[in-house]
């Protein structure tokens, strides 16, 4: 069962339709105790940094995440709920829920790159990470992105997949158990469906 | 390198889908949850579904059959018709949709925009603009809703737009709705030195060639209705989408 966090930011739905599709049984919720029960969780997030830590903040959901991340619950990131595994974002200047260090930074491009970086974008990921078993199927990994803000870390070790836009950047984190990635799998047909069946199917570690 | 994206855009009209002509002469094309199944298996880049009716007839988005077809979209998906307040954008958010399209036309001032931007991120808010030509080759804004033209300069209100909070434009040519005889060219230039934020081209496109030429020009996405939904010189009702290989020859031209 995985547990998809709800704390009024954004596209819970969408997560909620192709978990649906690839057989994982999932829930919604904003309650701290059955997040703090819960086997694995999905933390999703669409809008801005500051707003989505000030809602965590408000529905007591910090430390309940901080929590789980330290018990190594299986803990999926996805958009800006991976940037929130950040210690702190340019966006607002606010604290993350620093998980996985690193800083939060704006996309500074030269003018033939309209932020935000939006739309279908190659990857390159790490064969041996959980995250991207069964991949070598696929001639090349594409996936949709919609953002400003890139995580910049702080240890290079934690990155699990780049991308390319104006330079390389982090699209994909990890520590423990705890992943994220900058991209939408629920919206990335079968590339995003394979990545959350792996996620499902994750084995603790 | 980050491909220019290419999007079905939808007209939905009493839960069926439609196609107009210069936004006239609407015709019916089938049911749009069987569309939305088709443009999956074609691993679609985008969907955008348009319900034509509600701002005309001064009624809200119809939040439940909206969630029946964002239920089927494993795909980005936008919509637009209807949204006036927050409250519509949260809703909408919360059934499935990625992006909400404002248009133009309901925007007597950016007030919503700045919200919503400010709440949910510049990303998912969409401000879409029709846009006619007039006999001196000057581009007006045309409110569908109201079937007249807003006295505001194109560029100016692109730059207001910006200001607020959108993060992307959809940019309608009128007179090319349903033509199929090619984008219009001047306009997609005129906007990719106008617009810093991406912007989404519609109207005109009747063949692949057609997609290629407004990338090459400066759209960061081009959308189409006719050319995805029609096949053939008889204009036999059939969803298609280029293939893959199509999609990276289409990109591959602008370098």
């Amino acid at each position: 069962m995985i547990t998809i966090i709800d704390y009024g930011m954004g596209n819970i739905g969408s997560i909620q339709n192709i978990l649906k599709k690839i057989g994982a049984d999932s829930k919604i919720t904003s309650n701290v105790d059955e997040i703090l029960n819960a086997e694995k969780i999905i933390l999703p997030g669409v809008g801005s940094f500051a707003q989505a830590m000030e809602n965590l903040h408000k529905l007591n959901l910090v430390d309940a995440i901080r929590e789980k991340a330290k018990q190594n619950t299986p803990l999926l990131g996805i958009c800006l709920g991976m940037q929130l595994l950040a210690s702190e974002s340019e966006e607002g200047f606010v604290d993350g829920l620093n998980i996985i260090p690193g800083k939060v930074v704006k996309f500074n491009l030269p003018s033939e790159f309209k932020v935000p970086h939006m739309g279908w974008n190659l990857i390159s990921y790490q064969q041996n990470c959980p995250l991207f078993i069964d991949f070598d199927k696929f001639d090349e990994v594409r996936y949709y992105f919609v953002h400003s803000y890139y995580y910049k870390l702080e240890n290079s070790q934690n990155e699990i997949a780049n991308c390319n836009y104006g330079h390389h950047f982090t699209c994909a984190v990890n520590f423990k158990n705890v992943f994220g990635v900058q991209f939408h799998p629920e919206k990335s047909h079968k590339y995003g469906m394979q990545l959350l069946k792996n996620f499902n199917e994750l084995e603790l570690c | 390198m980050l491909r220019a994206r290419v999007i079905p855009i939808l007209l939905l009209r009493n839960k069926g889908l439609v196609k107009t002509i210069q936004f006239d002469k609407s015709k019916y094309i089938g049911d749009p949850i069987n569309a939305v199944k088709l443009f999956n298996d074609k691993e679609v880049d985008e969907l955008v579904f348009l319900d034509i009716d509600a701002s005309k007839q001064n009624r809200k988005p119809d939040f439940e059959y909206i969630k029946s077809i964002a239920s089927e979209c494993f795909m980005p998906l936008g919509y637009g018709g209807g949204i006036t307040t927050l409250e519509d954008i949260t809703q909408l958010f919360s059934i499935g949709v990625e992006k909400v399209i404002i248009n133009s036309a309901a925007l007597n001032n950016f007030d919503l925009i700045t919200k919503a931007a400010s709440i949910y991120g510049n990303q998912s808010i969409v401000v879409s603009i029709d846009v006619q030509k007039n006999l001196l080759g000057k581009y007006n804004i045309y409110s569908h809703a109201k079937m007249k033209h807003k006295q505001v300069d194109l560029i100016e209100f692109i730059a207001k737009a910006e200001q607020a909070g959108a993060g992307e434009l959809i940019i309608n040519s009128v007179d090319r709705d349903g033509m199929m005889n090619g984008y219009d060219i001047k306009l997609i230039h005129k906007l990719s030195t106008a617009s810093k934020i991406p912007f989404v081209i519609v109207g005109g496109a009747g063949t692949l060639a057609h997609l290629s030429e407004a990338i090459k020009a400066g759209a960061s996405s081009v959308a189409a209705g006719s050319l995805f939904i029609y096949h053939g010189p008889h204009k036999a009702v059939l969803i298609n989408y280029p293939t893959h290989k199509e999609l990276k020859k289409i990109n591959d031209e602008r370098k």
